[in-house]
């Protein structure tokens, strides 16, 4: 037997899959020296065939999806199919601009009208932009971009993927996400473990494979097998099935094995993901992301609008807690509506509790709303910041938060000052909650978003378990509870050590917890805390993990 | 030229489908449609994004002008069907 061609990237997502390959194209943007039209009249024909044939494509689209899908390809085809935007072209034409040029402008200008607009028109760019890039593709002679209509079951690979790309991938078709580039704390790692969608990042080469080629895929050890031969396969699902048996039959609130008590929660974004992680034997949630509300809108949204969602997501999880944080965005996430102007580094700008600081309406309006929605439900709701540093922030925040009638506050520890400090800055609330992302950019100062740099970012670095100690230490002076909302707990051993650190809750992606509930269950207090004692006494990242994994019971090697 | 003013009933306004479905019924016209805003200038009624972008709320008036032969038949068409609440129905 010839040996099965082997790649390595980061597993993000776990699970595994076999399938063939659909590779995701970036958009082509027209050349900057493309030539003039020779004869401006014929582009004009050409440009107009070529839309056309854009309009035919999104038409057959729309007549196999659902009715909501449909109606929107169909208006996106009539765009395509547009009159004006046939004449908008021939101007830049007969300016002596190329065909794809011409096109992309006459589009461009209207993009910029509609943005202008706001509000529906607003939200008829992406449909815009959808037109320009399969138009100016063609006009180049070259395949479609984006995520191309799926018929059968695949594995999907791209360079990246935009997080609005993965959010619209079809579950039931897609077996596995493979990107060329990307971290393991990127937006679309975390979407991907979300939605259950075993995904590799990071793999070299991926960009290369040829469509149609099959993949066996395993989200875990990052794994990926090209053209494998059955044993292969068969040693995957083996795999996956010891897995399977060490997940066991724990159910119910997180333990450990001699009884301590380690909340396991959910990360939720949307009110959708709220209503999936609500049916899930999981203890609440840990952190709900509200940035969905307010990126890629024109205007902050309504009073009334933000009840609403707050409403739903409450809703979803009764009498079980919901720790919600309040608008994280910067000059990385920007808002249309509270853009500060750009920043020569946007992580360490004016992003999360400081935008609130700058915009005190719009945290004022979401507290309102947060009020409400947990005065109607009843719910159990905690309110906290992101992005604090000293304990006058926190001071600030917390009386924000009370002033509104909310009864429990906190803020998440992700800047080393406020893990530091922690004594003094969780007197001023009710709990803390370590982003652990965050926490190891800061500590490490490299940029997650590096995808090169996931060495520094892993959360087994020594330096940022100390900070994670100096965090819990400074909750045992102050008897408040300290969680972990950060990617770090969904991982089974890297768990155990932050239990042993003190951590009392865990907050991941809702797929992950089983996994975790497993692993708490199968170790007593004693073993995480000098699993803790044993990767803190590390030099490095690789050492910490052996160190725990060395202590830990031999059962957990099929969850890691 | 003929010419024709009706008040919005679509209750998004000439949005969304309300726009899909008037801008198909101009098209069928096969005639050189103009649709405006009082006051302003007047669009394609044959572009979806000229339509859009015209932005007509519900209830406000839109003036609709046409030429060439059957003109004054298209357009009781088009009244009739800016008339209606396009959104609602099904």
């Amino acid at each position: 037997m010839s040996p099965v061609e082997t790649r390595h990237g980061i597993g993000v997502s776990p699970g595994t899959a076999v399938g063939p390959v659909v590779q995701v194209r970036p958009p082509v943007r027209p050349p900057a020296d493309e030539a003039a039209s020779a004869d401006p009249a014929a582009a004009g024909q050409l440009v107009r065939q070529v839309l056309e044939s854009v309009a035919v494509t999104l038409e057959e689209r729309a007549a196999r999806a659902d009715t909501t899908a449909q109606q929107i390809l169909t208006a996106t085809a009539m765009m395509a199919r547009d009159p004006g935007l046939a004449t908008a072209t021939d101007k830049h034409l007969a300016r002596g601009r190329g065909p794809a040029t011409a096109v992309d402008a006459a589009i461009e200008e209207y993009c910029a009208m509609f943005s202008a607009a706001g509000g529906y028109l607003a939200e008829r760019v992406t449909d815009l932009r959808d037109v320009r890039d399969r138009g100016v593709a063609r006009l180049l002679g070259q395949k479609d971009p984006g995520v191309p209509e799926l018929t059968q079951p695949c594995v999907i690979v791209a360079h990246d993927l935009a997080p609005a790309e993965t959010a619209s991938l079809r579950r039931d078709l897609v077996l596995a996400i493979v990107t060329e580039s990307g971290g393991p704390t990127s937006h679309t790692a975390i979407l991907a473990a979300q939605m259950g969608i075993p995904a590799v990042v990071q793999l070299p080469g991926a960009v290369g494979i040829l469509t149609g080629t099959v993949l066996a895929v395993d989200g875990v050890t990052g794994e990926v097998f090209v053209d494998p031969d059955p044993a292969t396969c068969d040693e995957l699902v083996q795999r996956s099935e010891r897995r399977a048996k060490a997940l066991g039959t724990a159910v119910g609130p997180g333990m450990t094995s001699d009884g301590h008590p380690v909340a396991l929660l959910a990360n939720i974004g949307t009110a959708e993901d709220a209503e999936r992680a609500g049916v899930l034997d999981v203890e609440g949630v840990g952190l709900f992301r509200t940035e969905f509300l307010f990126l890629d809108k024109e205007t902050a949204p309504s009073l009334e609008e933000q009840v609403a969602v707050y409403t739903r997501v409450f809703e979803a999880f009764g009498s079980r807690r919901v720790v919600v944080r309040t608008l994280d965005a910067g000059a990385d996430k920007p808002l249309a509506f509270a853009n500060l102007g750009p920043e020569e580094n946007p992580a360490l700008g004016r992003r999360g509790l400081r935008l609130s600081a700058e915009r005190p309406d719009l945290l004022e309006t979401q507290l309102s709303a947060l009020a409400t929605a947990a005065r109607v439900t009843g719910a159990d709701v905690r309110v906290m910041a992101p992005m604090v540093a000293t304990a006058e922030e926190t001071a600030w925040f917390a009386r924000r938060v009370r002033e509104n009638g909310l009864p429990s506050v906190g803020v998440m520890i992700e800047v080393p000052a406020a893990a530091l400090r922690a004594r003094h800055v969780l007197a001023e609330v009710d709990f803390g909650s370590l982003g652990t992302n965050d926490l190891a950019q800061y500590t490490m100062a490299a940029d997650r978003m590096q995808g090169e740099l996931a060495t520094l970012l892993d959360p087994w670095q020594p330096a940022v378990l100390d900070l994670v100690a100096a965090a819990c230490e400074g909750g045992r002076e102050t008897g408040k509870p300290m969680g972990v909302c950060g990617e770090a707990a969904a991982d089974p051993l890297l768990a155990l050590v932050l239990t042993g650190l003190g951590v009392s809750s865990l907050s991941m992606a809702p797929t992950r917890v089983p996994a975790v509930r497993a692993s708490l269950s199968l170790h007593d207090l004693r073993t995480c805390t000098a699993m803790a004692a044993a990767a803190r006494a590390a030099r490095s990242p690789q050492d910490a993990r052996a160190a725990a994994l060395g202590l830990a019971n031999k059962l957990i090697t099929d969850l890691v | 030229m003929s010419q024709r003013t009706v008040i919005i009933a679509s209750s998004v306004g000439l949005h969304a489908r309300p726009a899909a479905l008037f801008v198909q019924a101009a098209t069928a016209t096969g005639l050189p449609v103009e649709i405006s805003r009082v006051g302003e200038e007047p669009v394609d009624a044959r572009s979806i994004l000229g339509v859009m972008a015209l932005g007509a709320k519900c209830g406000e008036e839109v003036l609709l002008t046409a030429d060439g032969d059957g003109a004054d038949a298209a357009l009781e068409e088009l009244v009739a069907l800016l008339s209606r609440d396009l959104d609602a129905e099904e």
